[in-house]
């Protein structure tokens, strides 16, 4: 058996966390450097991964299988297609980013205990959170897959409350106790998705008999394991149910505002941009192969509430005073167009939502974390206490432009190519679904450049006056991430690349084609 | 010997006295029993003969090599093959060594060893006079508050009488699963009920609420203890036997002959309906099910927490075995009667136990109606009625017992000046102060809420699937749905741990001796392995999964 890379590359930051928290208390710094280490080497991986990957190979490459807990019918089976490949590099791509953006937020405000170390805790949190969603999009084995969807949640949710916002008073009892009501939102809502998943996993074992998902697939194509409808849609429901809060679709998203809201920005980006990326992968991996008819069954219903989400979420972004919500808020509006995509059953489509992924993750991530160092520089979370900052500013008000244009998808930055596809893909097949949706754009345009408007331009509040520019670790954070989305918008062959074979698979499964006339996808 | 065996004792009698044959009995089958109650009886000898000062340690060194021999005996007899292919009915009848009794002996018996460990523990309490305490009182007899009281703890008195009382419960709680007659089974029940009722009123401090708790128990108790004595005179005048395999046989129509001396009811339908509901209702008490749970949180809360972790860990197993055996040893061939029944108390017990336990607001009493709800996730195996149905149940109680007695240690850890402080409003901040007993508890609630790579998720999916193909999709929704609601208040605990501010006055957590830690880090030990790597134990469990008849 050849060199096990998958389980490498999400082994690697499990040790890293192991590592991180086992640093002692005074050795503060030392546990960063140990963090942002293991989220580089896993970066490397990732690239082997990615360099290994033929995208005109097999559907599912590097497959690993090994014996696990037969009673169950599960293996521990993991592989990559494209899909997989795009966001394993997009989730080891954004963790260094996050750590290094993180780097001072889980400093002790007093340091009087010698056992509590909530340094290493918050940096090997944000490793573990690593490795399992890591580990989540190389899973070709359902209940392998549902293990560690569900059980990352147990990181994230201490992420969350444990290490608040320091922007809104660190210590007082209301801030404390708003943590802590987003963290417990954000697991409950997860939690019970979760739970309704694991009735509907149980269901697929007494269906299927075994939990592979290459098997199942297989055996739905040629016939040989025939679903009852009702028991399909039921199982369909039952997966995209957890899909669809993890994702997170109207009406189950509203623990995102609250949680991305209270926690700090490195931890929201890594909510937004990579774990909810789980979602609407897994809706894509799993929901489409396993259970095709169903959800050719359900694609009106989930299209209308992916419309809802993208213009309730962009009308409530416009009406948000706290930068952070309007945020998540405009995450929102942006994971129902990735649902859209997937759910408009065309190739354009679907490749359009993969790209939406990445571009997301990586646009988000720079307007979020540029935010975060504007929040933590004036230590206000509402707009109405900025203005004028690009005089005093103006390098961190560039990022933050570039980031809001990033978000509204403005031509030449990575997010307008994948808008555009999703856009073309929805209209090929529901033209009235597609033209809804543009309006989203145009309320991106009015809740970004508003945003924009208002911290940045004006007369120098007083407040703000004396705020000093980005310092060299915060550009290091900020750069990258915009190189890439000028990149990706110029030149998005490389993803596209990667991601078409894999879409043309999912196309089969669901026994679409496209519609005429076909459209070259981004060449 | 034959199936009829005690009833075929009482048509012999009027025989020539010549032919009573001396009863053949499996000494080495039955070894792990006979371990158990020999040094159970040797304890007592200890009190009454070894000085004072000694018998602390004498007590323990015998329970504990009793428990390891007994164990050791388990594994040797499972090794033998006495599990698998050479399962069969020993000691004329009354007890069946086969898979389900050795895997249920062998977590009793492991449980108990933890258990004894937290009972030996006398670093927690404040020394009092020069002496170490443990948790339980000087002197039972000594009026709570009095002068003979306080004069018993200044003399340094302890009793180390729970050590027997363990044992005898012990040792009842091993015949239990493995009882093949319904006198057996009665008799064993009582063994080990009496000495857990005794040991709920022992607690050091806060002694009124623990007699009290104890008799509540004890009350309950004894009702539901002559339910089943009623519901086995019942069976006896339907089936004319008392042992499990002649009764299934008329239950199922493989007999027909009515004894004569019975024959105005033999064959009675209505007895055998009543007889066994009443059977089943006693069990159903004991492992705490709705609407049979209400002594739960009273004496769950009133007993001394080490006996509390004791109790709710392997009471629950051994009663779990009991009642396994009878459905499906006896009265499979009323499955259609009792599957609706189940299914029906199942589905309370879940929601039940879930939703009451949200308003909980001590941590024992919130444990006690987890445990509720884990009784109903447990039904959900029993009522499968297949052989995974079984295994299933094996593993999630042999899983469930070390999270809870685990729990139960480290709830004797966190302590004020008015000894454990059980209320939830004094864990607030405990992350803070004490990260590691903590992170611990939250692993052990983590793994009562079934989240992945805990041994509670390899154990609830085990039930749930072995329900699901049973047939019983809709008990999986209420069972997931309840989980949820089960979720809640687990993480609300883990909130209040972490993410509250510690208090001024707050507890302190008081580092253990050896043995409790031992038990803690047996009980994470058990449920990460459990989680992460469950299938030699599901192996285990599925090759344990037939009953001999």
């Amino acid at each position: 058996m050849s060199f096990p890379l998958l389980t490498a590359t999400a082994a690697l930051p499990a040790v890293g966390a192991i590592a991180t928290a086992a640093v002692p208390a005074a050795r503060r710094t030392a546990a960063k450097w140990l963090a942002l280490f293991f989220s580089l080497a896993t970066l490397v991986l990732a690239v082997v991964v990615a360099v290994r990957f033929d995208p005109d190979g097999d559907r599912y490459q590097l497959t690993e299988s090994r014996a696990w807990i037969s009673d169950f019918g599960v293996r521990y089976e993991l592989g990559v297609d494209g899909i997989g490949v795009a966001l394993i590099a997009l989730t080891a791509l954004l963790i260094p980013f996050i750590i290094l953006a993180g780097w001072h937020d889980a400093d002790p405000l007093e340091t009087k205990s010698s056992r509590w170390r909530p340094t290493q805790g918050f940096f090997a949190l944000i490793l573990a959170v690593e490795a399992m969603v890591i580990i989540s999009f190389e899973a070709t084995d359902v209940f392998l897959f549902y293990i560690f969807f569900e059980a990352m949640l147990i990181p994230m949710y201490f992420l969350i409350g444990g290490f608040g916002d320091r922007a809104h008073a660190g210590s007082d009892e209301k801030a404390s106790a708003q943590r802590s009501y987003a963290a417990v939102k954000f697991l409950l809502y997860n939690l019970v998705g979760g739970l309704i998943m694991l009735a509907a996993v149980i269901g697929l074992y007494v269906v299927a008999g075994n939990f592979s998902l290459q098997e199942i697939a297989e055996a739905r194509a040629n016939g040989s394991l025939d679903m009852a409808t009702n028991t399909e849609r039921l199982l369909f429901l039952g997966f995209f149910f957890a899909f669809a809060v993890k994702a997170p679709l109207w009406p189950l998203h509203t623990w995102l505002p609250n949680a991305m809201g209270e926690a700090t920005a490195p931890v929201a980006v890594l909510i937004t941009a990579v774990v909810d990326k789980g979602g609407t992968f897994a809706m894509l991996r799993f929901c489409l192969q396993l259970f095709p008819e169903a959800s050719k069954w359900a694609t009106p219903a989930i299209l209308v509430l992916a419309l809802i989400s993208i213009i309730y979420g962009a009308l409530l972004a416009v009406g948000q005073r706290d930068i952070k919500r309007l945020v998540a808020y405009a995450s929102i509006s942006h994971f129902g167009f990735i649902i859209l995509g997937i759910f408009a059953m065309t190739s354009q489509g679907q490749s359009g939502a993969t790209l939406y992924m990445v571009n997301h993750g990586l646009s988000t991530a720079a307007l979020m974390l540029v935010a975060g160092f504007l929040i933590s520089r004036r230590g206000s979370r509402l707009i109405a206490d900025y203005g004028g900052v690009q005089k005093v500013a103006p390098v961190l008000a560039g990022t933050f432009l570039i980031g809001g244009l990033a978000t509204l998808s403005l031509p030449g930055l990575a997010p307008f190519v994948s808008e555009f596809l999703v856009l073309v893909g929805t209209f090929a097949r529901y033209p009235a679904v597609g033209i809804i949706a543009t309006f989203g754009i145009v309320l991106a345009a009015l809740y970004t450049l508003v945003l924009y408007q208002r911290t940045m331009t004006g007369p120098v509040k007083p407040e703000v006056a004396s705020m000093p520019d980005l310092k060299v670790r915060e550009l290091a954070v900020v750069a990258p991430l915009i190189a890439l989305l000028i990149v990706l918008g110029v030149y998005p062959k490389p993803v596209t690349e990667l991601v078409n074979p894999a879409v043309k698979h999912t196309m089969s499964d669901v026994q679409k084609k496209d519609p005429k006339p076909e459209v070259e996808a981004a060449k | 010997m034959s199936a009829t065996a005690v009833h075929s004792l009482w048509t012999t009698a009027a025989d020539p006295i010549d032919k009573i044959d001396a009863p053949n009995i499996e000494y080495g089958q039955l070894a792990p029993t006979l371990i158990v109650i020999g040094a159970a009886v040797i304890g007592v000898l200890i009190e009454a003969f070894v000085p004072r000062k000694s018998r602390y340690y004498a007590q323990l060194f015998v329970s504990v090599v009793a428990l390891a021999a007994a164990f050791a005996a388990v594994v040797a007899l499972a090794a033998g093959g006495y599990g698998t292919t050479k399962a069969r009915i020993a000691a004329m009848g009354a007890i069946a060594v086969d898979g389900p009794a050795l895997f249920l002996q062998g977590t009793i018996l492991l449980a108990g060893l933890v258990a004894i460990f937290t009972f030996a523990e006398r670093k927690l309490d404040p020394v009092a006079h020069g002496n170490r305490v443990d948790s339980f009182v000087a002197q039972a007899g000594a009026v709570p508050g009095s002068e003979g009281e306080q004069a018993a703890t200044k003399a340094g008195f302890a009793t180390t009488e729970v050590f027997p009382l363990a044992l005898f419960a012990i040792g009842g709680m091993l015949v239990f699963p493995s009882a093949n007659d319904l006198l057996t089974f009665f008799i064993a029940l009582e063994v080990f009920s009496l000495p857990l009722y005794l040991l709920c009123a022992l607690a050091r401090r806060k002694r009124l609420m623990s007699q009290e708790a104890a008799v509540k128990y004890f009350l309950l108790g004894a009702f539901a203890s002559a339910f089943t004595l009623f519901g086995i005179a019942l069976i006896y005048g339907y089936a004319g036997s008392v042992s499990y395999g002649t009764v299934a046989k008329v239950v199922d129509g493989t007999i027909t002959t009515v004894d004569p001396a019975l024959a105005g009811t033999m064959g009675n339908d209505a007895l055998l309906l009543i007889g066994s509901a009443m059977i089943v209702m006693g069990l159903l008490f004991k492992v705490g099910a709705v609407p049979f749970h209400m002594w739960t949180p009273d004496v769950y809360q009133g007993a001394p927490t080490p006996v509390t972790g004791f109790m709710a860990a392997a009471t629950k197993v051994a009663a779990f075995g009991a009642l396994l055996r009878l459905l499906y040893v006896v009265l499979p061939g009323l499955r259609w009667d009792w599957r609706p029944v189940m299914y029906g108390v199942a589905v309370i017990t879940m929601l039940g136990g879930a939703i009451v336990a949200i308003t909980q607001t001590d941590i024992k009493r919130l444990l006690a109606y987890s445990s509720i709800a884990h009784a109903g996730f447990i039904l959900a195996g029993v009522i499968a009625t297949t052989k995974d149905g079984v295994s299933s149940v094996l593993f999630y109680l042999g899983a469930y017992s070390f999270v809870t007695i685990g729990a139960f240690a480290v709830v004797t850890l966190v302590r004020d000046a008015g000894g454990e402080a059980t209320h939830l409003s004094k864990w607030a901040g405990l992350g803070r102060r004490s990260p590691l007993v903590a992170a611990v508890f939250a692993v052990f609630l983590l793994a009562f809420a079934g989240i992945p790579l805990t041994s509670g998720f390899s154990g609830k999916f085990a039930v749930f699937k072995a329900a699901a193909e049973g047939g019983a999709g809709a008990l999986v929704v209420v069972g997931v749905i309840s989980s949820a609601i089960a979720a809640f208040f687990y993480i609300r605990v883990i909130v209040l741990m972490f993410f509250s501010e510690p208090k001024a006055d707050g507890p302190t957590v008081a580092v253990p001796s050896p043995l409790t830690m031992t038990a803690i880090g047996l009980g994470v030990a058990v449920t990460l392995v459990l989680g992460v790597a469950p299938q030699y134990f599901l192996d285990l469990a599925s090759q344990s999964g037939v009953f001999v008849r």
